[in-house]
C-alpha cells in the first residue's frame, strides 16, 4: 500500500517536473468559446426548439407524447398499459411521484427507490421493467434531456430499467449545450452525476448495423410537458 | 555510430500488412466500413464554414489545454480531492497496473467490470489483473465481442469492425453457453446485453476511461452509446478511471465544442446517447453510485512528446478515429497489422512516445502523406509533417543533436548510411557528379535488375544514355 502511495507521489513530482521543465513558446490565449457559441447560436423560439428537440431525438427511436400538467399521468398509464408494463420505479419526495400514487393505478405497480442500491441490486436488474424521472432541462440542438440525479431519484433509475420515462418541461428547453450550461450555472454547482441522454441506449458494433437496447434502456419515451393545453 | 537492430520490425509489420492485403474478405470488411464512416462523418459537417470554424476552435482549446498543462493538472487533482475523488499518479504501464492492483486488493476485489477504455489497452491492464487471480470482463460490445474471441481492437471506436456478423454468430454459439446460431445483429445484441447485465450487477469494481477531465469543476467526463460505461462507472462499489495526462480541459464550457467535434468526427452521430460527467462518488443520503472514484494520471511516454513543439500537437488528439477512417493505408490493412494499440495514422504518431522509436519506426513510412489524416482531424494535428519528423528521427544519428527521441536512429542502417554519405559527396561536388553521371549513363547496361523494394512490383530503374547537359549540348549545336 505505502509502496504504491510512495510511487504515485514520485510519478506525480516527475511527471510535473518534466512538463514544468518545457518551455511553451507563444503560449495561446484563452479561446472565446463564448463568442463562438453567440456567433452560430441559432435564435430560435420556444416552438423552434421544441421541433428541433423532436426532431433529433426522434431521429434516434426517442418516443415523444405532448401532456399537460393535468393529464400526464393519464398518457403515462395509457402508454404503459400499452407496453404490457408490470412496475414502474418512481423516486422518493417528488411531486409527479406523488401525484402517481395518489392516483393508486390498476395494474401497475409502483415501486419506490427508497432503499440503497447494495440492498436491492439484484430485483433492479432482474425484476423492474420502467422507470419515471424528470429532466432538468434539454438541449435542442444536440437532440438530448438533462438529467441531474439526486437522492429522489437516483443515478440508476435512468439506467438500469427497460423503459425510461422522462417527465419534461417544455419551457426548459436550450437552444444548445454551452447556453445550458451558463444559463444553469452549471461549473458552480454540479453534482455527483449530471447526464446528457440523447435516446435509448444503442450500438452498432456489429457490422455497422444499429442495434437498440444494448446496455441501458431500450426504449426512452418523453413526456413534454406544457404549461397550456397542448395538442398530442 | 550506426547500429543495425536485431529484429527488425519492419518484418512483421509488412508480413501482417501482406497477409491482410492478400485477404479479399478482410479488405472487403475494411472497405465497408470505412466507405460508411466516411459517409457519416461527411453528413454530419454540411456547412463549410461552421466545421472549419469548430475544428478552429477545438484546436485553440486543445493547443491551450497542453500550454498550461501542468498547472491544469494540479488544478484538476485539487478539485476532484475536493469532491472526494483519489488521484493517483503512474509513470508507466506497470506503475498504473499496480496502483489498480493495490485498489482491487484493498476491497478483496475479484472482478473488475471494463467501460471502453483505449489507455486500459495501452497499459495492458487485462493481463495484469489475469495474472493477479482478478476477472477484467469488457462490456463495450465491440470489445466483449474481440475479448470472446481472444482477440484485440483494430479500431479505437469500433473495436470489432474487422468482424462480420457471420463471424460473431458462430463466435457467439461456440462460446456463449445455451445461444444457437443466429445472425440477426438485434438478437445477437441481447444475447450480449443478458450476459453483461449479470457483470454489471455482480462486479466489485468498475473501470472506465476518460474522454475530457475538466480541471475547474474536478469532473470527469464520458461520452458513449450503449450505456455500459454508466453501468460500470454507477453501479460497483469502486470506479476507477484512467486516462492520460493529455486529456484536460479548464473549463466545463471548453467541453461542448470538443464534444461536438468528437460524436461527428467519430460515428457520424450529431450526438452520442450519452454524455455523463462524474464530479464525485456517492454523496451522503445518495442511495447509488460508486463509494470510491479513483483517477489514475498515466504519462507512459506523453512528457517526451510534450517536451518537443512540434510532436506537442500529438497530444492535442481527443481519440475520434477520423484519422484512421480517412487513412488509405488503414482502410487497406486494417488495425492489427500496425501491432500497436493505437492503430492508423495517430498511431503512427503516438506509439513512438510509448513504445520507443526503434520498434515502431516503420509505421511513419507506411504512409503517402496523402494529408487525408490532417484535413480531416477535428483538432488540427499536422499528423503527416509529424511523421516526416519522425522519419528524420529514425535516420537521425543518435546521440547527436537531431536526435531527440527514444529510439532515434533505429532506422539508420550501414548500408543506407553508405549509399547517402556517396550521394552527398557526388551531388555536393560538381566534378564528381559530371565523372559519375558520365559513368552511370555509359554503364547503363551494367544496371542491376535486383533493385531491393523498388523491383518488387516494377521495372527495373536504368539511367538514360545521354545525361541532360549532353542533351543540352547537343541541341546548343
Amino acid at each position: 500500500m505505502s509502496a504504491v502511495l510512495d510511487t504515485s507521489a514520485s510519478a506525480r513530482e516527475s511527471i510535473l517536473g518534466r512538463l514544468r521543465s518545457t518551455t511553451i513558446a507563444d503560449a495561446p490565449a484563452l479561446p472565446d468559446v463564448k463568442g463562438w457559441f453567440d456567433a452560430h447560436r441559432r435564435h430560435e423560439d420556444l416552438p423552434q426548439r421544441i421541433s428541433r428537440l423532436r426532431t433529433a431525438m426522434e431521429a434516434v427511436k426517442t418516443e415523444f407524447h405532448n401532456v399537460t400538467d393535468a393529464d400526464w399521468p393519464e398518457v403515462l398509464l395509457r402508454v404503459a398499459a400499452t407496453k404490457g408494463i408490470r412496475n414502474l420505479l418512481i423516486g422518493t419526495n417528488t411531486a409527479h411521484g406523488a401525484v402517481l400514487e395518489a392516483r393508486h393505478p390498476k395494474g401497475l405497480q409502483l415501486v419506490p427507490y427508497a432503499q440503497p442500491i447494495d440492498t436491492w441490486r439484484d430485483q433492479l436488474f432482474d425484476s423492474i421493467d420502467a422507470s419515471l424521472t424528470s429532466a432538468r432541462s434539454a438541449v435542442a440542438e444536440i437532440g438530448s434531456v438533462i438529467v441531474w440525479p439526486t437522492p429522489s431519484e437516483p443515478r440508476l433509475m435512468s439506467l438500469v430499467p427497460h423503459i425510461h420515462f422522462v417527465l419534461l418541461d417544455a419551457s426548459t428547453i436550450h437552444s444548445d449545450l454551452h447556453s445550458a450550461i451558463s444559463a444553469e450555472g452549471w461549473s458552480g454547482n454540479l453534482p455527483t452525476n449530471a447526464l446528457l441522454i440523447g435516446g435509448p441506449s444503442k450500438t452498432a458494433d456489429i457490422q455497422q448495423t444499429l442495434a437498440y437496447g444494448a446496455h441501458g434502456p431500450k426504449e426512452l419515451i418523453v413526456l413534454l410537458r406544457h404549461t397550456t393545453e397542448a395538442t398530442s | 555510430m550506426s547500429r543495425i537492430i536485431p529484429i527488425h520490425p519492419m518484418d512483421d509489420f509488412k508480413e501482417r500488412s501482406r497477409s491482410v492485403l492478400n485477404d479479399p474478405g478482410q479488405r472487403k470488411n475494411f472497405r465497408g466500413a470505412m466507405d460508411f464512416l466516411q459517409a457519416k462523418r461527411k453528413s454530419q459537417f454540411p456547412d463549410q464554414e461552421e466545421r472549419e470554424g469548430l475544428r478552429d476552435l477545438g484546436a485553440a482549446i486543445r493547443r491551450y489545454s497542453l500550454a498550461h498543462l501542468p498547472r491544469l493538472l494540479e488544478q484538476l487533482e485539487a478539485n476532484l480531492t475536493a469532491n472526494g475523488v483519489q488521484v493517483h499518479w503512474a509513470q508507466t504501464s506497470a506503475e498504473a497496473n499496480a496502483i489498480a492492483l493495490d485498489i482491487a486488493r484493498r476491497v478483496n476485489a475479484r472482478s473488475i467490470i471494463k467501460g471502453k477504455s483505449m489507455v486500459s489497452e495501452e497499459i495492458e491492464f487485462n493481463h495484469a489483473m489475469e495474472a493477479a487471480g482478478i476477472e477484467a470482463f469488457e462490456s463495450d460490445m465491440g470489445e466483449y465481442i474481440v475479448q470472446l474471441a481472444g482477440e484485440k481492437p483494430s479500431h479505437i471506436i469500433m473495436p470489432a469492425i474487422h468482424k462480420t456478423k457471420q463471424q460473431i454468430a458462430k463466435l457467439f454459439a461456440e462460446e456463449v453457453p445455451g445461444v444457437a446460431y443466429t445472425e440477426d445483429v438485434d438478437d445477437l445484441i441481447q444475447i450480449g446485453r443478458g450476459v453483461l447485465r449479470r457483470k454489471f450487477a455482480d462486479a466489485d469494481i468498475g473501470l472506465s476511461g476518460v474522454n475530457f477531465a475538466v480541471a475547474e469543476t474536478g469532473t470527469l467526463c464520458l461520452v458513449e452509446n450503449e450505456g455500459n460505461g454508466r453501468m460500470c462507472t454507477t453501479v460497483p462499489k469502486v470506479h476507477i478511471a484512467i486516462t492520460g495526462i493529455e486529456k484536460i480541459v479548464e473549463k466545463l464550457e471548453h467541453v461542448p465544442p470538443l464534444y461536438s467535434l468528437l460524436s461527428r468526427s467519430a460515428t457520424g452521430q450529431s450526438v452520442t446517447t450519452y454524455f455523463n460527467l462524474i464530479s464525485g462518488p456517492r454523496k451522503p443520503g445518495e442511495l447509488d453510485g460508486p463509494e470510491e472514484v479513483h483517477l489514475i494520471l498515466l504519462d507512459n511516454g506523453r512528457t517526451q512528446a510534450y517536451a518537443d513543439e512540434q510532436l506537442r500537437a500529438t497530444l492535442q488528439c481527443i481519440r475520434c478515429g477520423a484519422c484512421m477512417n480517412h487513412c488509405p493505408v488503414y482502410a487497406r490493412i486494417g488495425g492489427h497489422a500496425y501491432g500497436t494499440t493505437y492503430p492508423g495514422p495517430i498511431g503512427a504518431i503516438i506509439s513512438p512516445h510509448m513504445l520507443g522509436l526503434e520498434s515502431t519506426y516503420p509505421l511513419a513510412f507506411a504512409s503517402t502523406l496523402c494529408g487525408a489524416c490532417a484535413e480531416v482531424c477535428p483538432v488540427k494535428i499536422p499528423i503527416p509533417d509529424i511523421l516526416v519528423r519522425l522519419r528524420n528521427e529514425a535516420m537521425a544519428q543518435p546521440q547527436s543533436d537531431e536526435a531527440t527521441l527514444r529510439g532515434s536512429g533505429a532506422a539508420r542502417t550501414v548500408a543506407d548510411r553508405a549509399v547517402w554519405s556517396v550521394w552527398s559527396q557526388v551531388y555536393g561536388r560538381l566534378g564528381l557528379y559530371k565523372l559519375a553521371s558520365w559513368f552511370m549513363s555509359r554503364g547503363r547496361a551494367m544496371s542491376p535488375t535486383e533493385q531491393g523494394a523498388w523491383t518488387r512490383s516494377r521495372t527495373p530503374l536504368i539511367p538514360a544514355p545521354k545525361r541532360l547537359r549532353d542533351l543540352l549540348k547537343d541541341r546548343k549545336s
